[in-house]
C-alpha cells in the first residue's frame, strides 16, 4: 500500500508538469501580441511595452517558462494586471475556499442523492419507481445547470423567498447553488450506482449469501453495496472534477465570489495571468483530488494485486 | 435398494419450475419426483440445459424473475418447503439445506475474508457474537483441510486457489452441520487432482455429519465415485432413475446408453468413443413427443407423437422410455435425417 | 435490459440469434428499446428541423422591432418575443441547426484526434502509448469545462473557437475508448495472423481494428454530442461563445436572464430546448449501447 501510495505519487509529477505547460503557453496561444490584446487598441506604444516586459514576454521561450516555474515553486503566480496584486493573494483569501466548500457541498449532496436513488433504482427494478428515478435522472444528466440556477433563484428565491438569490457564506445562500451544481453529478451517480449494483446483484456470490439463509435486506447493503461502490467511487471523483469545472457557470448565475466567477470576469477583462492563475490552480486540485481517489479505490479494492 | 427407501429426508414431488420469457414459457423443471435417502447421495445427471441446476436452485427457493416454481412439493422431513414463509426458508437455507457451486472462483464475496463469510453462517443461524463465530470459523476450516487455518481466516478469496476456495464453499455449507448438501458440479471448474481431492473430502464428512448429498453434475466419472441412486435428466424431465449399480450395468433409457458410451472406459476395448448425435433441442422449439426422439438411434413413429411416462421396470428402475412399454411392438424405426 | 434470465447463465436458454445477421439483431434490440426509439425519433425530429424549419418560418430571426418586444406566447408569436421584439419561435428554429452542428462539428474534431491518438496507442504500444497516455491524461486533469473555457479564452470569443475548444475537450475521452478497444481487438489472434501473412500495419489498423471497434466509437460520439452542446451552451451563456443577434439558445438564454421576474419565457423556452435536444441524445447513446455493446453497461 505504502509503495503504491509512492508510485501513485510519482506518476502525479508528470501530469502537473504537462498542466504547468499549457497553462504557461496559454498566454502564447493568443493570436497577435498578447501585450497589444490584454491592454487593448488606443493604448500608447510605452504602456504596451511596459506591460510585455512585466509579464517577461521578451525573453526566449523556455526561459520564460523556467521563470514561471521557478515562480510557481515559490508559491507565485505572478500579478494581477488590474488589480496589480499578488494573484495568490487574491484566490487564496477567500475566492479559493469559497470554491472548494461548493464543489465539496455538492458532491455530499450528489453522492447522497446519486447513492440512494440508484440503490433503490436497482433493487425495485423495472418498478414505477425505478422508472420514474431513471426519468429523473436522465433529466437531470441533460439539463444545464445554469439553466437550472436561474429557474431555482425565480421560483424559491424570488417568489417564495425562501432563500437568498446570490452570493455565499450563510445557509440561506449556500442551498440553491449547491443544488445547482450538485444536480447533474447525482443523476451521474445514481445511474452508475443502478447498473453497477445491477451487475453485482446478478454475480455468483451474491447466490452464496442467498444460499446462506442472508436476508435479502442484507444481501444488498452488506454483500452487494460494497462491491458495487468500486466502480462508484472513481465516478464520484472525476464529478468533483465536474464541479470544479462547473461552479464557473454557477457562480455567475448567483453571483458567488469564487474562483469560477473570478476567472470569467478575468477573461472578460483580458487579464490573463489571472486566468492561467485560477485554471492552473483548479486543475492542481482535481489531480489532487483524484490521487486521493485512487488511493481510496485501491484500499476498497482488495482485488487488486499488491504488486 | 434405496429408491423406495421409506426414510427419505428430502422428498421432490412434481416439481415444476419455469421461466416466463418474451419468447414464451420455457419449462426449465417439468414434473420431477426423486427421493433423498437419508445418509445418502442422489446424483442427478445431465447435460447444460436440462435443467438440473435450476431443480437444486427450485429446492432452497432461490428461483427469481423470470422464473418461478409453479407445482410441487418438497417434502423435507415431511413439511413442504414450498409452503413455508420466506423467512422460514431463510432459515433453513445454510443450516438445514446447504448448497454448493460449481465456481468457485466467483462464488465468494471478494471483499470479505474467508473467516468473515464463514462466520455470518453462525452469526446468523446460531445467533453467535463475531468473536465466538470466528473461532468457529477456523474450526471449519481445519475440518475442511485447510492447512494453518488461523491464519487462512484473515485472507481475501483472491489470496486463495480454486481448490481451496472450493473447500471454503464446503465449510460455509456445512457450518451448522445440515441434512442436506446439495453440490452443483462441485468438481468442474477444478483441475482434476483437485476434483477427486474435493470429492474425497465430501464423502468423508458425508460419513462424520450423516448427512444426505444431491450432487449435480454432467460427468458420470463423479456418479460413479459417489452416488447411491442417479436421476438422469433431459429437457427438464427425468428419463431414467436408478440405483448407480443398475443404471451402470444395465442402462435402459438410449440415451442414458448414449453418455455411457461417450465415456472411455478400460473394460472394455473400444477404438473410438461415441457421442451423441445432435444436440439438445430449444427450450423454446421441443419436440412434441419424446424429447430425446430426435437424437435417438431407435427412435419409432411413437417417439414423435407421445412423450411416454416414467414406468417402473422389474429391477425398480424407473425409465422414461417407449422400448418399455406394452405399445413398442410392430412400431417401425424412423429414418435418421442426417 | 439485456440479462435474461441471470440465474441459469450456462444453460442455453436465451433464444439463439446466429440465425439473424449482425445489424438484424441490432436493429431488434434497438427497436424493443422503447427509450431508445423515442431517442432516436427525436433526433431524426431536431435534424429535420435544423434542414427545412428555417426556411418555414414567417419572420426574421435578428428583425428587432421594439412595438412588440417582450411579449407573451400567443397563436401569433408561439414563444413570445424578447427584449428586443425578436420572435422567439423563429429564433429556437434558426438556433437548431447551430446547435446541431456545434454537436456533431466538435464531437467530429474530438472523435477523429481521439481516435488518431487512441489507435497509435493502442496499436504500437511502448514508447508511442507511453507519450499519448500521458498527454491524455494531462487533458484530464483540467476539470470539466474549464479546458474549454480557457481555449475559448485566449483563442477569442466566437462559435468557431468554442467548436474547437469543445472538441479538444473531446478528444481525451475518445482516445482513452480507442485505445482500449484497440488493445482488445489487437489481442485476437487473428490480427497476430494476419501480421504473419505479411499484412501491413495500415491494412490491418483500416481493414481489421477500425471496423472492431466502431460501435464503442459510435455510442461515444452519440453521448459526446450530448456533452458538446451542454458544453458549447454553457461557454456561449458565459458570453464566450456565439455574439449578438446569432440565435445560440446558451445566449438567448443569457439575454433572459435580466427578464426572470416579468418574462421568463425569454429564457425558460432556450433551456427547454436545450434539455429536448440533449436528453435525445442521451436517450439515443444509451440506447445504442445497449443494442450495439450489451455487456459494456456502463
Amino acid at each position: 500500500m505504502f509503495q503504491y501510495i509512492i508510485r501513485r505519487l510519482l506518476q502525479t509529477i508528470p501530469v502537473i508538469i504537462g498542466v504547468t505547460i499549457i497553462v504557461f503557453l496559454l498566454m502564447h496561444l493568443i493570436p497577435g501580441d498578447a501585450a497589444q490584446v490584454i491592454v487593448g487598441e488606443g493604448v500608447p506604444q510605452e504602456q504596451v511595452d511596459q506591460i510585455r516586459e512585466n509579464l517577461g514576454l521578451n525573453e526566449p521561450i523556455p526561459v520564460q517558462y523556467f521563470n514561471y516555474i521557478g515562480g510557481l515553486l515559490q508559491g507565485d503566480l505572478g500579478d494581477s494586471i488590474r488589480s496589480s496584486r499578488p494573484i495568490t493573494d487574491e484566490i487564496f483569501t477567500s475566492r479559493f475556499w469559497i470554491t472548494m466548500e461548493l464543489a465539496v457541498y455538492s458532491t455530499i449532496l450528489a453522492v447522497f442523492l446519486g447513492l440512494t436513488a440508484g440503490i433503490i433504482s436497482a433493487v425495485k427494478r423495472n418498478s414505477a419507481a425505478d422508472v420514474g428515478i431513471m426519468i429523473i435522472a436522465l433529466f437531470g444528466l441533460s439539463m444545464p445547470n445554469f439553466w437550472l440556477g436561474l429557474i431555482l433563484i425565480q421560483y424559491f428565491a424570488v417568489d417564495l423567498g425562501w432563500f437568498r438569490p446570490s452570493g455565499w457564506g450563510t445557509w440561506s445562500q449556500n442551498v440553491l447553488p449547491v443544488i445547482t451544481l450538485g444536480t447533474g453529478g447525482a443523476a451521474i451517480i445514481a445511474r452508475m450506482t443502478r447498473s453497477s449494483m445491477l451487475e453485482v446483484i446478478g454475480q455468483d456470490y451474491i447466490r452464496t449469501a442467498r444460499a446462506k439463509g442472508v436476508r435479502e435486506r442484507v444481501v444488498i447493503y452488506r454483500h452487494a453495496l460494497k462491491n458495487a461502490m468500486i466502480p462508484v467511487i472513481t465516478v464520484i471523483g472525476l464529478e468533483f472534477g465536474g464541479f470544479l469545472g462547473g461552479a464557473v457557470l454557477t457562480e455567475t448565475v448567483f453571483a458567488v465570489n469564487g474562483m469560477g466567477r473570478y476567472v470569467i470576469d478575468s477573461i472578460r477583462a483580458r487579464d490573463f495571468p489571472v486566468v492561467q492563475g485560477t485554471v492552473l490552480v483548479l486543475s492542481l486540485m482535481f489531480v489532487f483530488v483524484n490521487l486521493l481517489v485512487d488511493i481510496s479505490y485501491r484500499y476498497f479494492n482488495k482485488r487488486i494485486d499488491l504488486n | 435398494m434405496t429408491l423406495v427407501n421409506k426414510t427419505a429426508v428430502l422428498e421432490i414431488r412434481d416439481l415444476r419450475t419455469s421461466y416466463f420469457t418474451e419468447g414464451g414459457e420455457v419449462k426449465a423443471v417439468d414434473g420431477i419426483s426423486l427421493n433423498v435417502p437419508k445418509g445418502k447421495t442422489l446424483g442427478i445427471v445431465g447435460e447444460s440445459g436440462s435443467g438440473k441446476s435450476i431443480m437444486a436452485l427450485s429446492i432452497l427457493r432461490l428461483i427469481f424473475n423470470p422464473g418461478r416454481i409453479v407445482a410441487g412439493e418438497l417434502l423435507y422431513n415431511g413439511a413442504d418447503l414450498l409452503k413455508k414463509s420466506e423467512k422460514q426458508m431463510r432459515s433453513i437455507r445454510g443450516n438445514n439445506i446447504s448448497m454448493i457451486f460449481q465456481e468457485p472462483m466467483t462464488s465468494l464475496n471478494p471483499v470479505y475474508t474467508v473467516g468473515e463469510q464463514i462466520a455470518e453462517v453462525y452469526q446468523i443461524h446460531e445467533n453467535m457474537n463475531k468473536k465466538q463465530a470466528m473461532s468457529k470459523a477456523v474450526d471449519m476450516l481445519r475440518l475442511v483441510g485447510i492447512p494453518s487455518p488461523e491464519k487462512r481466516v484473515h485472507q481475501y478469496p483472491f489470496e486463495l486457489s480454486g481448490g481451496m476456495r472450493q473447500r471454503i464453499m464446503i465449510a460455509i455449507a456445512l457450518a451448522c452441520n445440515p441434512d442436506v448438501l446439495i453440490a452443483d458440479e462441485p468438481t468442474t471448474a477444478l483441475d482434476v487432482t483437485i476434483q477427486a481431492q474435493i470429492l474425497e473430502l465430501i464423502k468423508d464428512l458425508q460419513q462424520k455429519l450423516h448427512m444426505s448429498v444431491i450432487i449435480i453434475t454432467h460427468d458420470l466419472g463423479v456418479v460413479a465415485e459417489t452416488c447411491d441412486d442417479v436421476a438422469v435428466m433431459y429437457c427438464g424431465k427425468v428419463v431414467e432413475y436408478a440405483d448407480v449399480r443398475t443404471l451402470f450395468t444395465a442402462p435402459k433409457h438410449p440415451y442414458t446408453v448414449g453418455l455411457l458410451n461417450s465415456l472411455p472406459r478400460h473394460d472394455v476395448d473400444k477404438e473410438e468413443l461415441e457421442a451423441i448425435k445432435g444436440s439438445v433441442p430449444s427450450p423454446f422449439e421441443l419436440p412434441e413427443g419424446c424429447r430425446f426422439a430426435p437424437r435417438c438411434p431407435h427412435a419409432a413413429k411413437i417417439c414423435f407423437e407421445q412423450l411416454p411416462e416414467l414406468n417402473k421396470l422389474e429391477d425398480r428402475s424407473q425409465v422414461r422410455c417407449w422400448i418399455y412399454t406394452d405399445k413398442w411392438g410392430q412400431q417401425p424405426e424412423v429414418n435418421r435425417t442426417p | 435490459m439485456n440479462e435474461i434470465l441471470p440465474e441459469t447463465r450456462g444453460t442455453s436458454f436465451a433464444p439463439s440469434t446466429n440465425r439473424h445477421g449482425r445489424w438484424r439483431s441490432f436493429y431488434n434490440r434497438l427497436s424493443k428499446n422503447k427509450a431508445a426509439l423515442v431517442g432516436g425519433y427525436l433526433v431524426v425530429l431536431c435534424v429535420i428541423t435544423a434542414i427545412i424549419g428555417p426556411y418555414l418560418t414567417q419572420y426574421d430571426p435578428a428583425k428587432v422591432d421594439y412595438s412588440i418586444r417582450l411579449l407573451k406566447p400567443s397563436a401569433e408569436h408561439w414563444f413570445g418575443t424578447d427584449h428586443n421584439g425578436r420572435d422567439i419561435f423563429t429564433r429556437i428554429i434558426h438556433g437548431m441547426p447551430l446547435t446541431l452542428s456545434v454537436g456533431f462539428f466538435s464531437v467530429l474534431v474530438g472523435a477523429v484526434f481521439g481516435i488518431i491518438l487512441g489507435v497509435f496507442s493502442g496499436y504500437y504500444g511502448g514508447k508511442w502509448d507511453a507519450v499519448i497516455m500521458r498527454v491524455v491524461d494531462v487533458m484530464l486533469a483540467f476539470p470539466g469545462i474549464l479546458l474549454a473555457l480557457a481555449i475559448v479564452s485566449v483563442l477569442g470569443k466566437s462559435l468557431v473557437m468554442v467548436v474547437i475548444a469543445v472538441g479538444i475537450f473531446s478528444v481525451p475521452t475518445f482516445a482513452r475508448i480507442v485505445r482500449g478497444s484497440t488493445l482488445a481487438v489487437r489481442k485476437l489472434e487473428y490480427i497476430d495472423a494476419m501480421r504473419a501473412l505479411g499484412a501491413s500495419d495500415r491494412r490491418i489498423i483500416f481493414k481489421h481494428i477500425l471496423p472492431n471497434i466502431s460501435s464503442p466509437i459510435i455510442v461515444q460520439a452519440t453521448l459526446r454530442i450530448a456533452i458538446a452542446i451542454l458544453t458549447a451552451s454553457g461557454l456561449s451563456f458565459l458570453g464566450l461563445g456565439a455574439q449578438p443577434p446569432t440565435p445560440e439558445w446558451g445566449a438567448m438564454l443569457n439575454d433572459g436572464r435580466n427578464y426572470m421576474q416579468e418574462h421568463p419565457h425569454i429564457a425558460l423556452i432556450p433551456g427547454i430546448a436545450i434539455v429536448v435536444v440533449v436528453l435525445a441524445f442521451n436517450l439515443f447513446g444509451d440506447g445504442l449501447r445497449d443494442a450495439l455493446d450489451p455487456k459494456a453497461n456502463k
